[in-house]
């Protein structure tokens, strides 16, 4: 094993899949000459050169449709987003395109190709940069949508994502590129749709995916040393999501807390909340609880934000909540 | 109410042949009129068809653009790909993909050539390297583009056509697109199939700049006007375009100017144009001049015209009756080629 950061976990997948295929290319606003904006492509522009290491104009629309076409040849593009904030100007072709491509062409041109970024807020920097879209992008057939939390699984998972033959949205965040964690010297790869208990436990199941998964690991070691085991399902991919997991996890602990960086409506954990009522409703000792951002646009100062965010206290009272010892 | 704008067909005489000087064989006026005829006369019954409910959904005719089809086809080889937007009817028939799956796919059948899932606006033919069919406006200029972002990624000298309406010139996508066909020198030929009206907005009414070949200006790539009612024209500024694309030069933007003799789509009432001005340029109808080169050149007697005719119509005729034999879809296709991943967990509970 090697310690690594989670950028580093991130380009050595990369690496790996351009060096094994050739159809692996990776284009992005300053990916190759700036060595990314947060150095996850650092170097690859002087391993793979400039065919294959292409820096776009400001333009996502633009070259995401061109990213889009290629895989419609075969090729495999790695789409890079400085962030998901500025994604949302090619949703058209992520959403209208790459997602219906297989279908509209009744099974003719399909689309292999991640698109990756830094997601939800990271830190003070207002509405329009701070947002979460594991939950857009889970909602449309077609993606497949991974939120990795650890160095470990971004790399295993973007390896697999790059593999896949269909179009990929790839979650990450600007406050875990410098995030440490080991992983093996070797290749490996982790199958996408597989949730992994992170953490064993048996009064409750706290479910969460991405950077988020922190708080659920702080709130744990508190807990525990109340004398409340939890145990912490890391969902790994939204899309599809591994019921199964949740499900076996729930008829054990009789109790769940859905941790969420995003919004309450129409979220992952109102679908997991769903889920739970309907396939464990017999095993469940109390209603499931959530954590989520408040339901208002992020906002810019400190103490905004401070009430915004999910956090440990927040999620250790929805924890006790289900345990009735509030 | 805004004035109706009105706009002239390019000045040629009237059934302007000039035969003794033309560049093109027999056989290419043959083909022309044969696929321009195949197109018209199919795109009549699918009207005739869609106003009996037969099908559903949207239904875009191509009556009046066949030229540029038939032009660009002649001009273009059978590895080339295209891709065009929603008023796709012509570009597959023209590619030769057989008028029966085509039929079938605006029956919503399981046989037509997107298993009946995409209907009218989202014809794909593989085999022909028909590419679609999209229905999001301008969202196949950054797909086709990024189709010839393969071609030069894989060292091949094929060519991608995009094709466009009037108003897809207006979209973000095909601005930032352009930007980068030009810088990377992309393989590509973009098309504008200037019918003058995007739905019922005259290029007049929506924007300052109304020559579209000086769209390309400000990304310095190659542009120019073409007569979209001469398959000849057109065959001429396509060659030229194949030409620098396939030697490295990069891409080409033709404003090509045409008319549709139909409405934008099946309930178009058309009241943002004069009756006199829809005659005008059907006095230009591309399958009467390929017609009359032939006659003047005596290439077809009288009988080969009518075998033409004939065969078109049962060609036309065995495709409804393909199409009305075929089964749709079963309800569990909805489950079919959404993942490439057979085993794809689906939420099978709604």
């Amino acid at each position: 094993m090697k310690t690594v950061q989670f950028r580093e976990a991130l380009r050595e997948a990369m690496n790996e899949e351009m060096r094994n295929d050739p159809n692996v290319f990776l284009l992005g606003e300053e990916v190759a000459e700036y060595n990314g904006a947060y150095k996850v492509s650092q170097g690859m522009l002087d391993e793979f050169g400039e065919k294959r290491v292409i820096d776009t104009p400001i333009a996502e629309l633009g070259f995401t449709g061109i990213a889009v076409g290629a895989s419609m040849m075969g090729l495999r593009p790695i789409v890079e987003f400085m962030t998901w904030n500025f994604a949302i100007l090619a949703a058209d072709q992520i959403i209208n395109s790459a997602a219906k491509m297989l279908q509209m062409s009744g099974g003719q041109y399909h689309c292999p190709i991640v698109f990756r970024g830094g997601n939800g807020p990271a830190g003070q920097l207002g509405a329009t940069h701070s947002q979460s879209f594991e939950a857009f992008y889970a909602h449309v057939p077609g993606l497949k949508v991974i939120t990795p939390s650890t160095p470990y699984d971004a790399k295993g998972l973007l390896k697999a994502a790059i593999r896949d033959n269909d179009p990929v949205v790839f979650l990450e965040s600007e406050k875990m590129y410098g995030d440490k964690g080991e992983i093996p010297e070797g290749e490996y790869i982790i199958p996408i749709g597989v949730a992994d208990i992170k953490r064993k436990g048996t009064d409750v199941t706290i479910v969460s995916f991405g950077k988020i998964m922190k708080v659920a690991h702080e709130a744990a070691e508190i807990l525990a040393k109340e004398g409340i085991s939890c145990e912490i399902i890391d969902l790994r991919t939204v899309r599809p999501i591994d019921y199964h997991c949740i499900v076996e996890s729930v008829k054990r602990t009789n109790r769940c807390v859905v941790l969420e960086e995003s919004w309450p409506l129409a979220s992952i954990s109102s679908e997991i909340a769903y889920h739970l009522q309907r396939y464990a409703f017999d095993y469940l000792d109390a209603p499931v609880m959530r954590v989520t951002q408040t339901d208002t646009p992020f906002a810019f100062s400190p103490t905004l934000i401070e009430e915004a965010l999910p956090n440990v206290p927040r999620l250790i009272n929805a924890v006790k909540a289900t345990l009735y010892r509030n | 109410m805004a004035t109706k704008a009105v706009v002239k067909p390019t000045k040629t005489t009237k059934k302007s042949t000039s035969t003794g000087t033309t560049k093109f064989s027999k056989e290419t006026y043959i083909k022309w009129y044969t696929d321009m005829l195949l197109i018209r006369r199919f795109e009549e019954k699918v009207g005739q068809l869609y106003i009996q409910q037969k099908f559903g959904g949207f239904c875009h005719l191509y009556i009046g653009q066949e030229a540029i089809v038939a032009g660009t086809i002649t001009a273009s080889r059978p590895t080339d790909s295209h891709m065009t937007t929603y008023r796709d009817h012509a570009h597959p028939l023209a590619l030769g993909t057989n008028p029966r799956v085509l039929m079938a796919e605006l029956y919503g059948r399981t046989t037509g050539c997107s298993k009946g899932k995409g209907g009218s606006m989202h014809f794909f033919d593989k085999e022909k390297n028909f590419m679609g069919g999209h229905g999001i406006v301008g969202a196949q200029i950054p797909m086709g583009t990024g189709v010839a972002f393969a071609e030069k990624y894989k060292g091949t000298d094929n060519v991608c056509f995009v094709s466009m309406g009037d108003g897809a010139v207006r979209q973000g996508a095909l601005h930032e697109t352009f930007n980068m066909a030009m810088m990377w020198k992309l393989p590509v030929i973009y098309i504008i199939e200037n019918n003058n009206y995007a739905m019922g907005t005259s290029v007049e009414r929506s924007t300052n700049v109304q020559d579209l070949s000086k769209i390309g200006d400000s990304y310095e790539m190659p542009s120019k006007s073409v007569n979209g009612m001469s398959p000849e024209a057109v065959h001429e500024a396509i060659s030229e375009a194949c030409e620098r694309a396939r030697r490295g030069d990069g891409p080409t933007l033709l404003d090509i100017r045409t008319y549709r003799f139909k409405g934008h789509s099946m309930s178009d009432p058309q009241k943002y144009r004069t009756k006199e001005e829809v005659a005008e340029w059907m006095e230009k109808d591309p399958i009467d001049h390929c017609l009359d080169v032939i006659k003047e050149n005596k290439w077809l007697n009288d009988t080969e015209i009518t075998d033409i005719a004939a065969w078109v119509k049962k060609e036309v005729e065995e495709s409804i009756e393909f199409a009305e034999n075929s089964p749709y879809p079963a309800p569990e296709e909805l489950y079919e080629d959404v993942y490439m991943q057979k085993d794809y967990p689906y939420i099978k509970e709604y």
